[in-house]
């Protein structure tokens, strides 16, 4: 039921902010469609803690702001690789792919994983399975960075510290 | 007073959002294979795309626009990742599967994949026109 109201919650503050004009008549038209947008999203049983991680309210922010730097300094770096190899004849980028072992228990650390991946630019998350995930990289020490696990100890502090809810919700969430 | 430092400051944030997406249209011109331009267009996605919002949110004022504009900045971090991963999901699953190259090969055979990577590039941009 939770995770209704959030939605609901959600979906009246895109339709408030994207509309603009404040009748009657529209403020009903976007009551019927939340409503009917919630309806089939029940149906479709896609109302759960996978889609709204309501338990990471509080850390996902902060973990958005570590990735932002990440996402600008490697943004820099690739900046670099392309001007430097316009102006030079020599190579600046080593392409290279690589099975990066992870372990990161639950699927929405691993899909946050494999999405923080492929938004830094310089590495793509290009498959994800039970305990890796196969990343192109544009250089090998982008490769080389990441094999050193810090993004990933960043989510599994995340993700892990409330685990135990997480399997508990993921039971009882049938709202 | 403060009018024209938010002026300034926009129009510095929207010129360094036109810079990088110069960078990636040329690292996307310029670099050999598939997947090193799937890079390339990630310049774009993120920063350029956010510097130039960012820009614009700047100079519109407190007002729904502000709101509208910080809409589509998130929209776009969430979806551009899918977009890549699904482009590169598609190329694993056709001509161009990535072959392991390991990282401790030097870059001496770093042109061998290159070459033979650039034909299905133009093999399957005429597939997807089609």
């Amino acid at each position: 039921m939770r995770y209704t109201f959030c939605l609901f919650a959600v979906l009246a503050f895109i339709w408030l902010t994207n509309s603009g004009l404040y009748t009657p008549l529209l403020l009903s038209f976007g009551l019927i469609s939340v409503v009917f947008v919630i309806l089939i999203a029940r149906r479709m049983k896609v109302v759960d803690g996978e889609s709204l991680p309501l338990e990471l309210w509080a850390t996902l922010p902060g973990y958005y702001l570590w990735l932002w730097r990440k996402i600008v300094a490697s943004n820099l770096e690739v900046a670099a690789c392309v001007w430097g190899g316009l102006f030079s004849r020599n190579e600046t980028i080593s392409p290279c792919s690589e099975r990066i072992p992870t372990k990161l228990g639950s699927d929405l650390g691993k899909v946050l994983y494999a999405n923080s991946i492929t938004l830094t630019p310089g590495t793509v998350a290009i498959d994800v399975d039970d305990d890796s995930v196969l990343v192109h990289a544009l250089t090998r020490s982008g490769l080389n960075e990441l094999k050193q696990g810090e993004m990933e100890n960043q989510i599994l502090a995340l993700t892990e510290k409330n685990s135990d809810s997480g399997t508990n919700t993921g039971q009882k969430n049938e709202c | 007073m403060i009018d024209l430092l938010l002026g300034y400051t926009s129009g510095l944030l929207l010129f360094l959002g036109c810079f990088f997406m110069l960078t990636g249209a040329i690292g996307l011109l310029r670099f050999p294979d598939f997947y090193s331009r799937m890079h390339a267009a990630g310049v774009t996605d993120t920063l350029a795309t956010i510097l130039i919002i960012a820009g614009l949110m700047l100079i519109a004022g407190w007002s729904l626009a502000l709101f509208k504009l910080a809409l589509i900045m998130l929209f776009i971090f969430f979806t551009s990742p899918t977009a890549s991963h699904a482009l590169a999901r598609s190329a694993q699953l056709c001509a161009l599967r990535l072959t392991q190259t390991p990282v401790e090969k030097g870059p001496a055979d770093a042109p061998r994949p290159v070459a033979e990577a650039s034909a299905p590039v133009s093999k399957m941009e005429a597939a997807e026109g089609t």
